[in-house]
Order: C-alpha cells, then sequence, then structure tokens
C-alpha cells in the first residue's frame, strides 16, 4: 500500500478536502489522512453561509481576505458542479442581518462602514429600515427595526459542498485515507513520518488542516496553533412555502424549503449536544422576527463545534524549525473554501505566500 | 399503489366503524385504523400539497418515516396521519401550502 506522497493534508473537512483538491489540481502528488466519523466534524454541523458582511470590521486584512472569497464563488461553484455533477445548491441573493435594537443598529452600521472602509469601498452595502425590510421580506415582525444588507452573500448546502470537495480532489488524483486519525508527527532527515494506529506515512510536506487537533500536531511541530472548540446549535425545521429570499446569520430557507435557524455560541468544551434551553432560545429568536414561524415543526437539531482562535481569525502557518510543515486553522471553511483551493494551495506548493493570506500567520500569538 | 388484504365487503360498516370528517364531508370508516389509511380508503385522493411545488402528495411509507401523508387534524397542521389513529368526529383537512393554511 502506497505510504510516500510529496504532500500529506491532515484532515479531510471542508479545509482539508479544499487545500488537497487545489494541490490535486496542479497534478502534485497528494493524500488526505481524514479521521473517523465519529470524530468532531465541524464541516458536517455547519450553517451554509458564504458571508462578508461584518467580517473583519476589527482587521482589515480579514475584511479584504473575505470580500476576495465570497466574489470567486460563483465560479468556484459552477466550475465544482460541473467537475462533479454534486448539485452544492449554492445562490447569492444577498444577505440580512436584523436589527431590533436601537443599539444593534447603531452597532451594525458602524461595523459595515468599517468593513467598506478597509476594503476600499468594495464591500458594499445598505442599511435598511423596517419599511424597506419588510419590501423584500414581507413576513418580518413589527420588532425588526431594520437590517443591513449586503450583495456580497450567499448561501449553499455544506454537505454537498463537502461531498462535491472530496470527490472532486479525489478524481483530480488525491488519495483519500479514512479512519486515519495522525498520533503522532516527526521530521528527520528524510522528511514527515506519521504515525497512525496501525500504518505509518512520509511525506516532504505536511499540512495540518484537522480542525480542533491541530494545537496537538503542531505542538509536536513547535508550532503554537491555540484553537478552541465554541458550539453552534442548529435547528431544521419542516418545510414550508418559500418566504424569505435571504440568508442571515440566524436563518435562512434552504431550496428544499427548510429552515436552519443557528447563531449560538457556547463555550461547553468537547460537548458538541444539544440543550433545550439553548433550542429554546434560537426558536424563540426566530419567531421574534418571523411570528408565522411558531406553529412550525422542528424536525432535527444538533451541535457542532467551531475551531476557535483567540482573535477568530484565520491561520496561515509555516513552521520555521521545520519548512514543509503547514497549518490551516479556520471557522468559515465555507467562504474560504475558494481560497484554500486556490491561493493557500499555491504557497503550500511553494509559491510566495499571496499577501492577502500573508497576514494570518500564527506568530501573533506568540507575544 | 396501497390494497387492503381483506375486501371491503368483509368489514361491516355498521359496528366497528367511527365518523371523520375530511374536508367537511362525514364519511364512515373503520375503527382502529390510522388516518393515513382512512384516507386511502375513503379515496381522498391526495392528502396535501408540497410546499414548495403545490404538487399533491398521498402517504407513502405508512410507518411515520417519510412525512408525505402530513394533513391538518383537528386544527393542527403537519401531523403525520400515520401515526394517528381516527376517533369518532375527528376534523381531517388537507394541508395546502403550510404557511398560507396556518396564517
Amino acid at each position: 500500500m502506497e505510504s510516500e506522497f510529496e504532500t500529506l493534508v491532515i484532515g479531510g473537512g471542508l479545509v482539508g478536502a479544499s487545500v488537497a483538491m487545489g494541490i490535486a489540481s496542479k497534478g502534485r502528488s497528494v493524500a488526505v489522512l481524514d479521521g473517523g466519523d465519529s470524530d468532531f466534524r465541524a464541516s458536517r454541523g455547519n450553517f451554509g453561509l458564504t458571508w462578508v458582511q461584518g467580517k473583519g470590521a476589527e482587521n482589515p486584512a480579514y475584511a479584504r481576505l473575505n470580500i476576495f472569497g465570497a466574489g470567486l464563488w460563483p465560479s468556484f461553484s459552477e466550475e465544482l458542479e460541473g467537475a462533479t455533477g454534486v448539485p452544492i445548491g449554492y445562490r447569492k441573493p444577498g444577505g440580512l442581518e436584523f436589527c431590533l435594537t436601537e443599539q444593534e443598529w447603531i452597532d451594525r452600521s458602524e461595523e459595515m462602514r468599517l468593513v467598506s472602509h478597509h476594503t476600499d469601498g468594495e464591500f458594499t452595502y445598505e442599511m435598511l429600515d423596517h419599511d424597506e425590510v419588510k419590501k423584500r421580506v414581507p413576513l418580518i415582525s413589527d420588532s425588526v427595526l431594520g437590517a443591513s444588507y449586503s450583495p456580497h452573500d450567499g448561501h449553499l448546502n455544506p454537505l454537498y459542498l463537502l461531498r462535491a470537495l472530496q470527490q472532486n480532489m479525489i478524481s483530480l488524483g488525491c488519495r483519500y485515507l479514512p479512519n486515519q486519525k495522525v498520533a503522532s508527527v516527526i521530521r528527520d532527515q528524510d522528511g514527515f513520518k506519521l504515525h497512525t494506529k496501525d500504518r505509518q506515512f512520509f511525506a516532504d510536506r505536511i499540512v495540518l488542516c484537522c480542525g480542533l487537533d491541530n494545537s496537538r500536531l503542531a505542538q509536536q511541530l513547535g508550532m503554537h496553533i491555540p484553537v478552541e472548540p465554541v458550539r453552534g446549535q442548529l435547528l431544521v425545521t419542516e418545510r414550508v412555502a418559500p418566504f424569505l429570499s435571504m440568508p442571515s446569520l440566524q436563518v435562512r430557507q434552504t431550496c428544499e424549503g427548510t429552515l436552519q435557524i443557528g447563531d449560538s455560541h457556547e463555550h461547553t468544551d468537547l460537548d458538541d449536544g444539544t440543550s433545550l434551553s439553548m433550542i429554546t432560545k434560537i426558536a424563540s429568536r426566530a419567531v421574534k422576527i418571523f411570528p408565522h414561524l411558531e406553529n412550525v415543526h422542528l424536525n432535527r437539531a444538533w451541535g457542532a463545534l467551531r475551531i476557535m482562535t483567540p482573535d477568530g481569525l484565520p491561520v496561515y502557518h509555516q513552521s520555521e524549525q521545520y519548512p514543509g510543515a503547514f497549518a490551516v486553522s479556520c471557522h468559515s471553511g465555507v467562504t474560504l473554501s475558494v481560497v484554500h483551493a486556490g491561493m493557500v494551495a499555491d504557497w503550500i506548493c511553494g509559491s510566495e505566500p499571496h499577501h492577502l493570506i500573508n497576514a494570518f500567520s500564527a506568530d501573533r500569538f506568540n507575544v | 399503489m396501497f390494497k387492503r388484504i381483506d375486501s371491503n365487503q368483509n368489514i361491516n360498516l355498521n359496528t366497528h366503524t367511527v365518523d371523520i370528517i375530511f374536508e367537511g364531508q362525514t364519511l364512515p370508516v373503520p375503527a382502529g385504523i390510522s388516518v393515513a389509511a382512512a384516507l386511502l380508503f375513503v379515496d381522498a385522493g391526495f392528502n396535501r400539497e408540497s410546499a414548495i411545488s403545490g404538487s399533491p402528495r398521498s402517504s407513502y411509507c405508512m410507518m411515520g418515516v417519510c412525512f408525505e401523508c402530513l394533513v391538518e387534524i383537528d386544527g393542527k397542521l403537519s401531523q403525520r396521519g400515520c401515526q394517528t389513529e381516527v376517533l369518532q368526529g375527528m376534523s381531517i383537512n388537507r394541508q395546502v401550502l403550510t404557511l398560507k393554511a396556518g396564517f
């Protein structure tokens, strides 16, 4: 069985599959070592937004990275669907963020202004009052004061996206090896040597894309990548007649008619379950915005763990001690997928890092 | 698609029946069967319209999984007909475009 590759990508979720697909598309030798089905899998609990508005208000480099990624999404989605035949359901109708209080409106306006400023006006938006929102989404309640709108936002089916990325990376020549959680990694004169429970692998380059496990493996290579879990709970309703043409951070309607409701943030360590109290809170907030949802049934709820760095920004890092060892961490695996398959894969294959990702070295945590 | 194993003639409609009210019409059906089975029994044709395409739908799995048999029962929307037993006087309506029907 083949065990030597030029590049080994550790982790086959949205991040790892995107990076591996990008590397394979250059005809390079690459394999993905993925964990097991019961491991923590942020990619399987994702909300499915390609989201720009508000992101990077406090970090100009992040604002620029996001709008760059979002701009590439329409053609990326077309190529991916064309190559795989998997209907990822990407749509870009723009996104809304509802404001229920005066303070939310003021804060949102400032966030939007900053993102626009950081991107030299490339990020465009509107602050809509109640009547303007109602024209676009007639079923909002009177307690919606207004909303921010940006045409850059979109949404898709994140499970189909994951499947399309994995399918495409394999058809481009990448080997996919599931149930190969990496126990240890060392660097000797021949390259990187990795041990899983029952196998050994060798590579010239390795890319850590294994979510919450990145900290542990990074440490073995002398890198400091602090990430911690932040739980989000998601609800899915029965199918209802289409009424919500645009996604928001809290609610989106899928093309099948179901509603996904979420946007909770909890520090629960490694507990990725659900709680009745949070389900109630999430559902109540949705009903406050859309009162007609009061009698709609929930079909499912689940929890998933986001991968969060201390500053909430992504990590694109190459080890100084062991060049050829890379780490990629982020909590926006959908929006940034196109960046990971593109400029991040280029950088791993030997190009100079693009200036848009250069700002996200993990050196910022060593202060 | 679904056929009774016994024939309708074998059911004594005088002794073991309840009356359901389907779309305003009072209809005797065998006691003890599910709403979904009762709607097949009375040849209801369809139970609901799809919330997205509006196409007419009828019961399919008859075991609580597929959600095709959703109907309005005694004013409550989105009830699975196959998981609900018919009762005397039960009011059953087709579910037409979930949101409009409810609001």
